[in-house]
């Protein structure tokens, strides 16, 4: 049995549905985009053309609910199904779009560039708690226009695992549609098994911008999976109660999923969000807050009564280090969306507010992530008897009994998780032996490690040098003769 | 022939299958195999790796126990024939295992007992709770070169320096060396005390004996 943390009466998410129903008719959306609207106006959402506010009808959205996809696979580079989006299935993957990294030796939030995308790859790549990559930072070191495919890029050379991406313009989520295409051999085939997924953002209060909108028509007709990240703030973007933000996330996803059916029916699509309270003394928006844990667990649960597939944004932290306060918010909200059976948790080795990326909290989060799936692992019936049947003649009333016994030597990994070296459960000798590390001292060695250990997976040379001459030509339009040399790659 | 019965035998030990290595015991007896040969050639070669990857993280407590368990069945088999032999297997040094008087926590100490017999020791484990007179009786008797003596509580731990002085005041050192463990002993405390070794770990406490007797590089 899969524990689950539940936040809402089953009344109260009937009130919450009726509610967002009653939103979308009025004051409406307000949608930004011309095609969008065609679309919506075609069938039947009643128009404002003044200020591109549009009331879309409850049968609309009911409509998109029976086509939309109950749940769906991401493919890893060999084709396996590794990430499944739907039901109460639990998957991690580090957070994404951070602009700066934390310098272990320095201290400082660097600027990010090629480099720490690529650490953050190597590290993520050999943590098995991340089911999937996420193009985590912005590389700085290239131009604006081609920032978001760059790192998708990037992101394909270096690892093997699915990608939870995103596009900053509706230009630049069709070349980042056409790199998984190169990648997986035809459109076709990119349908059939998606290696990809893409965020997409609504605005609060209840807009679907031009660029918003765009995508989740070009993601709909590619039949690339859309994830909506709906990110209301209380107090501010959104109502001041949870009910009351949960009300209009779920409204800005209702919008999003009409828009996006409208487009293609039956395309996949999650229902998500990155929502947070306002913190009324700094005006921002903390992550690590547990009531943004409570809206993630009660919009999940919303979806979850629809039967959507879920995403939300937890994990991360808005200390500026890899500190107590990382370690508690981190943990604490990662083991809420874990029990919350929230599909994609997105978020880790994130700090300050999602701004800022750190491969040690990467590798300190994998910790927390480890002991969120055991937590949802439950608590499991392994032997016929419960106790009787250790109690065997050779039991001499001694501690050491059960450690001569079979079935704990094979049993104990299935009950116990055996954390990696970043958690600390050596004597105070050993510890003092090995140097006296905080966790954070510890994480910054495994970093270490793992950057050692890491070795680029083997890729088709003919998809990587198609791919490195695609990307290079988009880097050519805007004037970057060269793309930033890679040790690991060199195209031919 | 006998290089596949030895791996055989190696590989029950690393798997703790205590059938399977008094089987295999009992089969190299039929084959007319030298007891001591099956001992060191076979049957050791398990408890080394075992301990070797439980030193590097890579085995656990109940592998290293089962092992331990593994090589005590071998030998049980084993033993009487090396006595028809008329010989004897020629052991590492005898040990006195004990947690001190007023103390009852003994995991720790049994896995060091363990791990000492499964690397060619003679153990005698009092138990818990055991004063100071009684384990240096005891190692008199037996002739023992190693008491080893465990303590989990601060509280307790000052026994170890009652028994270490009892030793000092007899003129038994240094023939009978001491070894200490427990969780709140210290490198400082063991200096302290004058005991001769201590160790973090069972497979670490190996070690430390070996050394004690001399025999540091078996």
């Amino acid at each position: 049995m899969q524990p689950k943390l539940t936040l809402l009466s089953d009344e109260i998410i009937a009130r919450i549905l009726e509610e967002a129903y009653e939103l979308l008719r009025c004051p409406g959306v307000k949608v930004q985009n011309p095609e969008a609207r065609d679309l919506l106006a075609a069938a039947g959402a009643i128009m404002y053309p003044d200020n591109n506010v549009v009331g879309i009808p409850e049968a609309l959205v009911k409509k998109a609910l029976e086509s939309v996809p109950r749940e769906f696979y991401l493919y890893d580079y060999d084709g396996n199904p590794t990430v499944h989006y739907g039901g109460d299935s639990v998957h991690f993957d580090p957070g994404s779009s951070g602009i700066t990294m934390l310098n272990p030796e320095t201290l400082e939030h660097d600027t990010t560039e090629t480099e720490h995308l690529i650490r953050l790859l190597k590290v993520a790549e050999q943590l098995p708690q991340y089911d999937a990559q996420s193009t985590a930072v912005i590389c700085h070191d290239v131009p604006k226009e081609i920032q978001d495919s760059y790192r998708l890029y990037l992101t394909l050379l270096y690892s093997k695992k699915p990608i939870v991406t995103g596009a900053f313009t509706n230009k630049t989520v069709q070349e980042m549609i056409d790199m998984l295409v190169l990648f997986a051999g035809s459109e076709e085939a990119a349908r059939a098994k998606p290696r990809a997924i893409f965020d997409v953002c609504p605005a609060p209060p209840l807009i679907w911008s031009n660029f918003g909108a765009g995508n989740l028509i070009a993601l709909a007709r590619a039949g690339v999976p859309a994830e909506i990240v709906s990110v209301p703030l209380s107090g501010a973007a959104a109502p001041v109660t949870m009910l009351g933000t949960v009300t209009q996330h779920t409204a800005e996803c209702f919008a999003g999923i009409v828009i996006h059916q409208l487009a293609h029916p039956g395309s996949p699509i999650v229902w998500g969000g990155a929502a947070a309270i306002f913190d009324m003394r700094k005006g921002a928006t903390p992550m690590g807050a547990v009531e943004t844990a409570m809206l993630d667990c009660s919009y999940a649960q919303v979806a979850k009564t629809l039967g959507m597939p879920t995403h939300t944004y937890l994990g991360a932290t808005d200390s500026k280090l890899v500190d107590a306060q990382a370690g508690l918010e981190s943990g604490i909200s990662a083991m809420v969306g874990a029990l919350s059976g929230i599909n994609m948790i997105s978020g880790s080795g994130m700090l300050d507010f999602l701004a800022c990326h750190s491969a040690e909290k990467l590798v300190l989060d994998a910790e927390g992530i480890a002991m969120a799936k055991r937590m949802i692992g439950g608590v499991k019936l392994h032997t016929d008897t419960l106790a009787t049947g250790f109690y065997d003649d050779k039991i001499n009333f001694k501690g050491g009994d059960f450690l001569k016994q079979k079935a704990t030597m094979q049993l104990f990994q299935k009950e116990q998780h055996l954390p990696s070296s970043v958690i600390d459960r050596d004597s105070t000798r050993a510890w003092k032996a090995a140097g006296s590390l905080d966790a954070f001292g510890r994480c910054k060695l495994r970093v270490i490690e793992l950057l050692a250990s890491y070795r680029r997976p083997e890729i088709d040379p003919e998809k990587e040098n198609r791919l490195h001459a695609f990307i290079l030509d988009l880097a050519k339009k805007c004037g970057l003769e060269e793309l930033p040399k890679l040790e690991d790659f060199q195209p031919v | 022939m006998s290089e596949e019965l030895y791996k055989e035998m190696a590989q029950c030990i690393i798997d703790g299958d205590s059938d399977i290595s008094a089987e295999l015991a009992r089969k190299s007896i039929e084959l007319n195999m030298h007891p001591l040969d099956a001992i060191t050639k076979g049957f050791v070669i398990g408890v080394n790796y075992i301990g070797d990857q439980f030193g590097k993280g890579e085995a656990f407590l109940p592998e290293l126990v089962m092992a331990g368990e593994a090589m005590k069945a071998a030998v049980a088999v084993l033993e009487p024939e090396l006595l028809k032999l008329g010989e004897a297997r020629e052991m590492m040094g005898k040990v006195v295992l004990a947690t001190v008087e007023g103390d009852i926590h003994e995991i720790g100490k049994t896995l060091v007992g363990t791990m000492l017999s499964a690397s060619g020791f003679e153990v005698v484990d009092l138990g818990v709770d055991q004063p100071a007179d009684k384990i240096i009786g005891k190692a008199l008797e037996i002739d023992a070169q190693i008491i080893g003596m465990s303590a989990l509580l601060t509280t307790t731990m000052v026994r170890q320096r009652e028994v270490i002085e009892e030793l000092d005041k007899e003129g038994l050192r240094p023939r009978i060396k001491v070894m200490v463990g427990g969780a709140p002993i210290t490198r400082d405390w063991v200096e302290k005390i004058k005991a001769d070794g201590y160790s973090e770990d069972a497979i670490g406490a190996v070690k430390i004996a070996k050394d004690l007797v001399g025999k540091g590089d078996q």
